[in-house]
Order: C-alpha cells, then sequence, then structure tokens
C-alpha cells in the first residue's frame, strides 16, 4: 500500500480532484467570491470527505455490493446534513451567505467518487488519509480562486481592503466580471494550464 | 460474497436508523444555538435599520441584547385602530400571531401577498435624545421571486422619511434578488420618502437608476437582473405602511397631519 504521506499529498498537485479528475467544479464556481465563504466551504468539505471516507471504509466488507451507491449517499447526505447543522450553531453569518451551498456538498462528485474509488477497497486509516488529501486538494483550487477573485472583484482579501475601489474614492477600477461565476471557469482553466505545464503527464493524449 | 435478500434490507433498514439518529441527535443537541443566533441575527438587523449598527461593524451577542434594551422600545400596536394595546410586546411573537386563526385576519388582497394580517402588530420605537422617538421601526414582509422576505423598515419622526431598511430572511436568488442584502443599495433608501403629499404609500423601486434623495424621493434604484424581487420588495413596504397594516398607526403618529 502506498506511504501514508503520499496518499495525503499526491491530491494536491500530482492528481487533484478539480483540476485533474475536473469532479467538483460547480461548487468551485459558487463559493469562491470571497475567502471567508471559501475557507469554511473548504473545511467543510474536508470533514465530510473524511468522516465519510471513514463510514464507507469500515463498513465495506459489509455493504451489499447491489445497493452500495445508495447506502453511501445516505451515509454522506446525514454528515452533510450534520455539517450544515454546526455552521448554523457556530458561524451563523457565514453559514446565511453559503446558504443552499453547504446542502449540495451532498452532489459533490469528490465525496462521492473518493468513497467509490478508494474507501470500499481500502483500511480505514487510509481511507481518512485520502480524504483528508482530496479535501486539501479541493481547499488548494478553491483558496486560490477565491484570493483571486476577491482581491481582484472586490479589491478587499478576508474583507480587508487591500486595493481601493474607484466607488470609494480610491484608485482600483473593481473588475465586475471576477464577482460573477464564469470567472472561476476561467481561473481554475489557468490554474490546470499551469499546473500541466509543470506537469506535462497530466495532459491528456490527443 | 453473496449477499441474502434479508441481509440487504436488514442492512439498509440498519444504516437509515444510524444515520437519522446521528442527524436527529445533531439536530436536538445544537437547536437551542440555533435559536439564539437567530434571534441575535434578527435584534441586529433591527439595530443596523436604526443605525445603531454600523455595517460591517462585528459585534458580540452580549452587546447586541444590550444596545437593544437601552436604545428599543418594543410595542404592541393594533393594526384596526393605531392604539397601542398592553400585552407582553418583548415576548410577542408575530410569525406565531400571523398563523394563529385567534390572533389574526384574512388579509385583503394585496400585492405582497400576505395571506394573514396579525391584529396586534410588533413595532420597535427608538429612543431619541429628550424622550422623543427618533424613528418608527415597522416589520414587512411580502413574497419576493422565489420566497418571502422578512424585514424591518425604519421610518423617521415625521413617518414618511426611510432612515432604512434591511432583511433578515429571504431565499430569493444569490447576486440578482440576493442583493438586496447589499448593503449599498440599502444605503440608497435612506432619506426617501414612503408618502407622497396625500399620504398613500408612493416609494417604488423602479428599474435603472433612481437620482439622489433629495431629487427623487419616491423612487429607488432597481435591483439588475431581478426585476421580481424588485416588484416585491414595492409592494411589501407599500403595504406594510398602508391603510391595512401600519396606516393607522402612522397617522397617529404624526398627529394632526391628516390626509
Amino acid at each position: 500500500m502506498a506511504k501514508p504521506s503520499k496518499i495525503v499529498l499526491d491530491p494536491l498537485f500530482n492528481d487533484n480532484p478539480i483540476a485533474l479528475q475536473v469532479l467538483g467544479v460547480c461548487s468551485a464556481l459558487a463559493v469562491t467570491t470571497k475567502m471567508e465563504t471559501a475557507v469554511v466551504m473548504s473545511i467543510a468539505v474536508i470533514a465530510v470527505l473524511m468522516a465519510s471516507n471513514a463510514a464507507i471504509s469500515a463498513l465495506r466488507n459489509r455493504i451489499p455490493p447491489s445497493i452500495r451507491i445508495i447506502v453511501q449517499l445516505t451515509v454522506i447526505a446525514s454528515l452533510v446534513i450534520i455539517v450544515d447543522q454546526v455552521l448554523k450553531a457556530y458561524v451563523y453569518e457565514v453559514s446565511k451567505q453559503m446558504s443552499v451551498f453547504v446542502g449540495l456538498i451532498i452532489t459533490n462528485c469528490i465525496v462521492m467518487g473518493r468513497a467509490e474509488a478508494f474507501a470500499m477497497q481500502n483500511g480505514v486509516k487510509d481511507s481518512i488519509l485520502d480524504g483528508l488529501g482530496n479535501g486539501l486538494g479541493y481547499s488548494l483550487i478553491l483558496l486560490v480562486v477565491g484570493a483571486f477573485r476577491e482581491v481582484f472583484g472586490s479589491g478587499s482579501f478576508f474583507g480587508i481592503q487591500v486595493l481601493k475601489p474607484v466607488t470609494e474614492g480610491g484608485f482600483y477600477q473593481t473588475n465586475g466580471l471576477m464577482v460573477l461565476a464564469p470567472s472561476a471557469f476561467i481561473l481554475i482553466g489557468i490554474f490546470i494550464w499551469v499546473l500541466r505545464t509543470f506537469k506535462p503527464d497530466q495532459v491528456e493524449a490527443e | 460474497m453473496a449477499f441474502s435478500n434479508g441481509y440487504i434490507i436488514g442492512f439498509a433498514g440498519a444504516v437509515c436508523v444510524g444515520c437519522s439518529i446521528f442527524v436527529a441527535g445533531s439536530a436536538v443537541a445544537l437547536r437551542e444555538r440555533q435559536e439564539l443566533n437567530a434571534v441575535v441575527d434578527k435584534q441586529t438587523q433591527v439595530l443596523k435599520v436604526a443605525g445603531l449598527v454600523k455595517e460591517g461593524e462585528a459585534i458580540t451577542p452580549a452587546e447586541v441584547g444590550k444596545r437593544f434594551e437601552e436604545n428599543l422600545v418594543p410595542k404592541l400596536v393594533d393594526l384596526e385602530s393605531g392604539e397601542y394595546v398592553d400585552g407582553d410586546a418583548a415576548g410577542f411573537d408575530m410569525d406565531a400571531a400571523m398563523k394563529d386563526p385567534a390572533q389574526s385576519i384574512e388579509a385583503p388582497a394585496n400585492d405582497a401577498k400576505v395571506a394573514r394580517l396579525p391584529k396586534q402588530g410588533l413595532v420597535y420605537e427608538l429612543k431619541g435624545a429628550d424622550g422623543q422617538v427618533s424613528a418608527y421601526i415597522l416589520p414587512v414582509e411580502g413574497k419576493g421571486l422565489w420566497s418571502t422576505l422578512k424585514g424591518f423598515i425604519a421610518l423617521e419622526p415625521d413617518t414618511t422619511t426611510v432612515a432604512g431598511l434591511t432583511f433578515y430572511s429571504h431565499k430569493e436568488t444569490p447576486g440578482l434578488g440576493g442583493e438586496v442584502d447589499n448593503p449599498k443599495w440599502k444605503a440608497l433608501w435612506a432619506g426617501r420618502k414612503v408618502f407622497d403629499d396625500k399620504w398613500t404609500p408612493k416609494v417604488e423601486v423602479i428599474k435603472g437608476q433612481a437620482g439622489p434623495a433629495a431629487d427623487d424621493p419616491y423612487r429607488v434604484d432597481g435591483l439588475s437582473g431581478a426585476t421580481l424581487t424588485s416588484r416585491g420588495v414595492t409592494y411589501l413596504v407599500q403595504f406594510w405602511v398602508g391603510p391595512e397594516a401600519f396606516g393607522p398607526y402612522l397617522e397617529k403618529k404624526r398627529g394632526g397631519a391628516k390626509k
């Protein structure tokens, strides 16, 4: 079996869930207008991924293959509801901003993808590490995209002003495109391009 | 390895029961905290609309409660007569009252799509410097595109000039109708007039841009891409200051200045 450090670190650049597997893109568009929501979303996805991988892996020899997808989905959905409840209880303001997107972690293909592809075949410990690694890989993209979008779209970083916008008497003309979802597509595209320039083996054969 | 049908059904049942225990457990364990958050959030919105909390100001729940107690007087108002009524104003739940047939009446047909009107409404009066009321804060709610928008409008002592408008609960499209939460848009309301000179509700959210409050007091900039939400906001503001809702109360408050 692979080394634990490899399981955690591989999904960051070598096998990034968004950049290479192109999973979970929809939520990456939705919650990256600001760093704050991107961070909370990252933490939520990491928590769900680790817990779901752990649960599925622990049950992997008992889950009947004929109903395995629905079992995975039930476990994931329950975990997401719990995360949503916790967010509402402890970071109410942020959870209000993320609104429906917390619930949509259920449909984030990364979670079910990892449950099906990794946790069903591997031990609990490795599965938790795999969840952590893929969660971090997802977070990496979210944070990079979030940083660009907040700085260039609103002239701030974590809500602190770094570029003073024209509307408040500064010099910076905020880029309206950055606030809208399509900019995340462009940024993710650039990220994949840069990544594949350094790691040519990720380029698919034509 | 083959699984018998009995095992599969049993396993599915066990997964369902196990998951539901976790979900129910977390919901029950965290409910108290969530409800507290919702109350604090609502109070924060009232403070914001009254200008007691600045946009973006970080404030602890204890401080919210304190400022709320110190500056705002909750009052129960009989909607039909506009008179104050005695009762536990602080503990009054207007949402519950609107659902209770004993405490509400069927609302007349209205564009805000409010189905039932409470007999008594809860208003907050902002304490001014010399015992005067410096603002009236009224609850407003009505249909937008997807959801019921619930919020507060603050009116200055002349009962027509808007001091602020805010929403504490809605499910409009983020980025479009959800922009009702945008501080810049909310700031446009300050200084607008709700009533025309005959005291009929007139303020509206238009398509496009309105002028500054001094020159163009009855119109507010529309929200791009959110015509139905904008229209909903127009209707709900007009409805709740109008004759079916808080109109009589506001009329009493402005004294002799009847129509």
